[in-house]
């Protein structure tokens, strides 16, 4: 009734437009304040931006009523962060056990389904000592990030562990390792020169991930990790796609993420190079029955090789490695100018080089009128000037390409250090487990005929294993 | 039984270089180790954002990790006018000032408008509806007080390193604060 009769005083077709009809009780109660929201609007055309808070004074309640209270859930207890460090020590010192004492593949599994359960689902992949070397690359170059104790803890723990015993983290502590290894069906064998070629691929990822956590670009390595997805059963498509591709592969290249990938396994595969101990397949002497090369899905055992022939004999492999030797400060200057072309390349990752960007395309393409596009209000939205940001990403750019020389110099002196130890004759005497490749996941074992002697479990195949070597013994 | 060559010296030349790799190593470790415990802090980090830099551009209800955003739209009661008419749940020209999806701004319904007393009402927020999307943070601030603003929440939150919604924020809003004092809250002056 009132609401027609406030239309036809406003609007003599009052059915002509129905989103212009207002409504008239608020017109008659309340009429003040929307006088004053028409102000407001019309002092917000005008003024932008400048209007502040506090446009309607909050109202004096009569009837007693009391605001509620804004809630703050709180964030995950501190308490819990030492309960993670907690449980990856014991986790480690169990896998450690497992391998090198127990030498059970049982408790092994056993000890990787925990590790899923708790820092795969539960803990949804953070915190995880794959991204924690950015954390302490960025806190090394950036005085101002501060870095967590637990994130130094995850770094330092597994690689410390891997220098005394072997890959323990990767054997039944890491949860990407262990949703690889226990979807494992059915193994195929990566012939060997792939599995050399595609073993460099970790170390290019590791250096590409530190220099960006180093400039402070972000943490490439956990932005394109394919399990955390998994874990917490959401993400991005394309990184979801990643997780389930690998997943598949899985199925039957043993651990394609660990073997090839993995930034923090290509650490853990250095540090184990020079452990204090490691996995042996044989608890007392190899019969050469070549059981347990069958047994490792992830090529790992190397067979023996004999003594090298006499030094007049070995002319090919010296050739070689003087050749190698001689060009080694050129792959280093390669790598270097390769990295650092590659460093500046990709700048656009860093935030600050991608607003400069940004801010300089829009400022080529003109003609448009000012703020019309988001690009050019890019710089107001983030509160720099012109002359603050262009400097600032032009250092960030130089950092980067600066850091792309060295991890590119020392990427390059590594593939040349790879090339030259083919020509390096290492004798072996047993079937040995490789000491950087071999996860320590404790398949092997009871391959081992001595195993199943040991463990009084007649092998079923080799009733008389014979303790002298009688097949192939080595020449020399 | 054993050739010859298969007697191992006590020490051999491999074990040494091992033994010495395995020193550097541990030494090059603690070298690091030492350099950045001056810059680490037993207290956790977590993401916020600041609302007083945010510019409502929607990214944190689509670029979150989460299937649904950690980031959530709050209320600072105390700055709140509880406008009948308020922007921050109308549509810019409301059919009626009533609870009508049509009239509403925000696309989940995720704000429940109550009476309190003529002619004030209350605005709170369905967290377990609010997308993040921040179309009633871009009414409530260009025209009210800006009592509605978006805000990590830690409950929902699972704290990634490299934070996917700060990657993309165009205000440079977001930072890590320590998680004893997880928010940024608007206060009232």
């Amino acid at each position: 009734m009132s609401r027609a009769s406030f239309s036809q005083r406003r609007n003599p077709a009052p059915t002509a437009i129905p989103t212009n009809r207002w409504p008239a009780s608020l017109w008659n109660q309340n009429g003040l304040r929307w006088l004053v929201f028409a102000v407001v609007i019309g002092g917000f055309l005008i003024l932008q931006s400048a209007w502040a808070e506090q446009r309607f004074p909050p109202p004096d309640f009569q009837s007693g009523h009391v605001l509620p209270t804004t809630t703050t859930p709180s964030a995950r207890a501190l308490v819990w962060q030492y309960v993670d460090v907690a449980v990856l020590m014991i986790a480690l010192a169990l896998a450690s056990w497992f391998a090198l004492k127990l030498r059970s593949r049982k408790a092994m599994i056993g000890l990787s389904l925990f590790s899923l359960a708790y820092f795969g689902f539960y803990r949804e992949g953070c915190i995880c000592a794959i991204g924690a070397p950015q954390n302490v690359a960025l806190a090394l170059f950036d005085s101002t990030y501060t870095l967590p104790a637990t994130a130094l803890a995850f770094f330092l723990l597994p690689l410390v562990t891997a220098l005394f015993y072997g890959r323990s983290f990767c054997a039944g502590v890491c949860p990407h390792g262990a949703i690889q290894d226990l979807v494992l069906i059915k193994p195929v064998t990566v012939p060997r020169w792939l599995e050399q070629a595609l073993g460099i691929v970790p170390y290019a990822f590791l250096g590409l991930g530190l220099l960006f956590a180093a400039t402070g670009s972000g943490f490439l390595i956990c932005r394109w990790d394919p399990f955390v997805p998994i874990f917490r059963l959401s993400g991005h498509l394309t990184i979801l796609l990643t997780g389930a591709a690998f997943l598949v592969t899985a199925l039957f290249v043993g651990r394609p993420y660990c073997r090839f990938l993995c930034p923090y396994g290509a650490l853990l595969k250095l540090a184990s190079q020079v452990s204090r101990w490691r996995v042996r397949i044989t608890p007392d002497h190899c019969t050469q029955c070549k059981l347990c090369e069958k047994a490792c899905p992830f090529g790992a055992i190397r067979a023996p090789a004999p003594p090298p022939p006499p030094a007049t004999e070995l002319r090919a492999e010296r050739n070689r490695f003087l050749i190698l030797l001689v060009l080694l400060p050129g792959l280093i200057l390669l790598g270097g100018w390769a990295g650092s072309k590659f460093a500046m390349a990709a700048a656009g990752i860093n935030p600050e080089v991608n607003l400069a960007e940004r801010h300089l395309a829009a400022q080529a393409a003109e003609s448009l009128p000012p703020l019309s596009k988001p690009d050019q209000q890019a710089l107001a939205r983030a509160q720099r000037t012109e002359s603050e940001l262009l400097p600032a990403a032009l250092a960030v750019r130089r950092r980067l390409g600066f850091g792309g020389w060295i991890l590119g110099g020392l990427f390059g002196g590594f593939l040349g250090a790879r090339l030259m130890g083919f020509s390096l004759w290492v004798r072996r005497t047993d079937w040995e487990p490789d000491a950087g490749d071999c996860v320590a996941c404790a398949r092997c074992f009871r391959s081992c005929p001595q195993e199943l002697l040991r463990l009084g479990l007649t092998p079923p195949e080799l009733p008389h294993a014979s303790p002298a070597p009688s097949g192939e013994p080595p020449p020399g | 039984m054993k050739p010859e060559h298969n007697t191992p010296p006590a020490v051999t030349r491999r074990d040494f270089l091992r033994a010495g790799l395995r020193g550097a190593a541990i030494a090059g470790l603690g070298g690091v180790a030492g350099l950045v415990a001056g810059r680490s802090t037993a207290e956790h980090l977590v993401w916020q954002l600041d609302p007083q830099q945010c510019t409502r551009c929607g990214l944190c209800a689509t670029s979150c990790v989460l299937e649904q955003s950690a980031v959530k739209c709050v209320h600072t009661y105390a700055m709140c006018g509880y406008c009948e008419l308020c922007t921050g749940y109308f549509e810019p020209d409301p059919i009626d000032l009533n609870t009508g999806a049509e009239n509403q701004v925000c696309p989940t319904g995720a704000i429940i408008r109550k009476f309190v007393e003529d002619p004030y009402y209350e605005y709170t927020i369905d967290e377990t509806l609010c997308i993040g999307c921040a179309k009633c943070v871009d009414g409530c601030q260009r025209f009210g007080n800006g009592s509605l603003y978006l805000q990590v929440r830690h409950d929902r939150c699972v704290n990634c390193n490299d934070c996917a919604i700060a990657r993309v924020c165009p205000a440079d809003a977001f930072r890590r604060v320590p998680a004893s004092q997880p928010y940024l809250l608007k206060q009232t002056h």
